[in-house]
């Protein structure tokens, strides 16, 4: 059973909808002992970082995620809040990764919006993916480059594409929204 | 590097993807799953469904369609058409959208743009603009092009974007259906203007058209039906047209 964290700030039903196609059994959930029970975790979010903070606080969310034993994914904004802190909304988040989350310079074109490949990738959930593959990108916020991060992807300027420490992993693209690849990297997840 | 994106858009009206010129003329394109999937297949980057009836009657056909979308497709992909509130976005993106595009109701009542994109954040929020070249310059129009604003197109584009768009949707009244090619004045004002990514939309004929766009304008994406519909355009031969000119596209 594969368990997608129900909180309020989602792209849950692409998530789901990608699992389906996979042919894996999954719950969206917000309920403790099915969480900690679940084969692999998937914590997906697109929406503003502090509201989400907030709901995952006042849940009790945060504590339950931290304290997870089996393979977790964040995407998204999942990503930027298993980081230290962000700039949206000044918010502490999880602090799983040590990595800051920054907004893009106002100048440039924002959100990073579509397809963009990596400049560098490593690590278990790229196993059979080039760096000149491209995936779906769409945020204004990034996470900055620090040990943990396992593929970069250059826009404006290098950041974290996705990042690996222990059982948690995560992606700032969305592979349940990448075609091809995607899927390849939501399968390495998987059967991890 | 960020590549330029390809995007097909299905008209569609009861539930079927249909096509007209001008904004006129409206006939039968086929069904819009089948369409969707052949262009995921071809390697389309995006796909935008708009509901060109957007009648109360038509939204829970509509929200079953974005539904059965959703479950088939693994591309992002947009909804528009008589979006006028947050319970109807909410609706549209639970049903598995990833994004809406609001005009007319976003024309008549600005803060609906920021009232979306305070509940679901800016990059699921298209604002389109259906713009027309009139004697006093571009201007906005609503209603499907049938209702001609006091709104200049550049104005409204700025403003959409103070309000929270995460996107411009540009088509041109001009050049659509026309396959005369894109309408680079207006699409570069507009993506000069703003620091929003803008989709060119209206007039793509010849696979140049989307080079002469992408070499003149700052527009990220383009987009076009008929001609991808009726085949005249297969997206994969585009991208390795795009390719050769040195425009970054994603091929499969």
């Amino acid at each position: 059973m594969i368990a997608i964290i129900k909180y309020n700030a989602g792209n849950t039903c692409s998530v789901q909808n990608a699992l389906n196609r996979l042919g894996y059994e999954n719950r969206i959930t917000d309920v403790e002992e099915e969480l900690l029970k679940a084969d692999k975790v998937i914590f997906p979010g697109v929406g503003e970082a502090s509201t989400a903070m907030s709901y995952l606080k006042e849940r009790g969310l945060d504590r339950v995620i931290l304290g997870l034993k089996q393979p977790v994914l964040g995407i998204c904004l999942g990503l930027q809040l298993m980081c230290e802190k962000t700039d949206e909304g000044d918010t502490n988040c999880l602090g799983i990764f040590k990595n800051k989350v920054r907004k893009f310079p106002n100048k440039e074109i924002v959100p990073h919006m579509g397809w963009n490949n990596f400049t560098e990738v490593r690590g278990t959930l790229f196993n059979g993916i080039s760096q000149d593959k491209d995936v779906y990108f769409v945020h204004s916020y990034y996470a900055d480059i620090s040990e943990q991060t396992t593929a970069v992807c250059d826009y404006i300027s290098p950041f974290s594409a996705a990042l690996e420490k222990d059982n948690f992993y995560a992606t700032q693209f969305h592979p349940e929204k990448s075609a091809d690849i995607g899927e390849q990297i939501l399968k390495n997840f998987l059967e991890l | 590097m960020l590549k330029k994106r390809i995007i097909p858009c299905l008209d569609i009206q009861n539930g079927r993807t249909v096509k007209g010129i001008n904004f006129v003329g409206i006939r039968d394109a086929g069904d819009p799953i089948d369409l969707a999937k052949r262009y995921v297949e071809e390697g389309a980057d995006e796909l935008v469904f708009l509901d060109i009836t957007a009648t109360i009657e038509n939204r829970d056909t509509l929200v079953s369609l974005v539904k059965r979308i959703a479950k088939e497709i693994d591309i992002p992909f947009t909804v528009g058409g008589g979006i006028n509130s947050v319970e109807d976005v909410s609706r549209i993106i639970s049903a598995g959208a990833d994004k809406v595009s609001v005009n007319s109701s976003a024309v008549r009542r600005p803060e609906l743009i920021r009232e979306i994109a305070d509940e679901f954040g800016s990059q699921c929020v298209t604002v389109a603009i259906d713009t027309q070249k009139m004697n006093d310059g571009w201007k906005v129009f609503t209603h499907g092009g049938r209702k001609e604003t006091e709104l200049k197109t550049t104005d409204w584009a700025k403003r959409a974007e103070e309000l929270g768009a995460g996107e411009i949707l540009l088509t041109s009244m001009n050049n659509d259906g026309t396959k005369a090619g894109f309408a680079l004045e207006i699409t570069g004002q507009v993506s000069e203007l703003v620091n929003l990514p803008v989709i060119a939309s209206g007039g793509a004929g010849l696979k140049k058209d989307f080079e002469i766009l992408f070499n003149t304008t700052k527009a990220t994406a383009g987009l076009a039906a008929s001609i991808f519909h009726n085949n005249e355009i297969h997206i994969q031969d585009l991208k390795k047209y795009l390719q050769t000119k040195k425009i970054p596209v994603r091929c499969k």
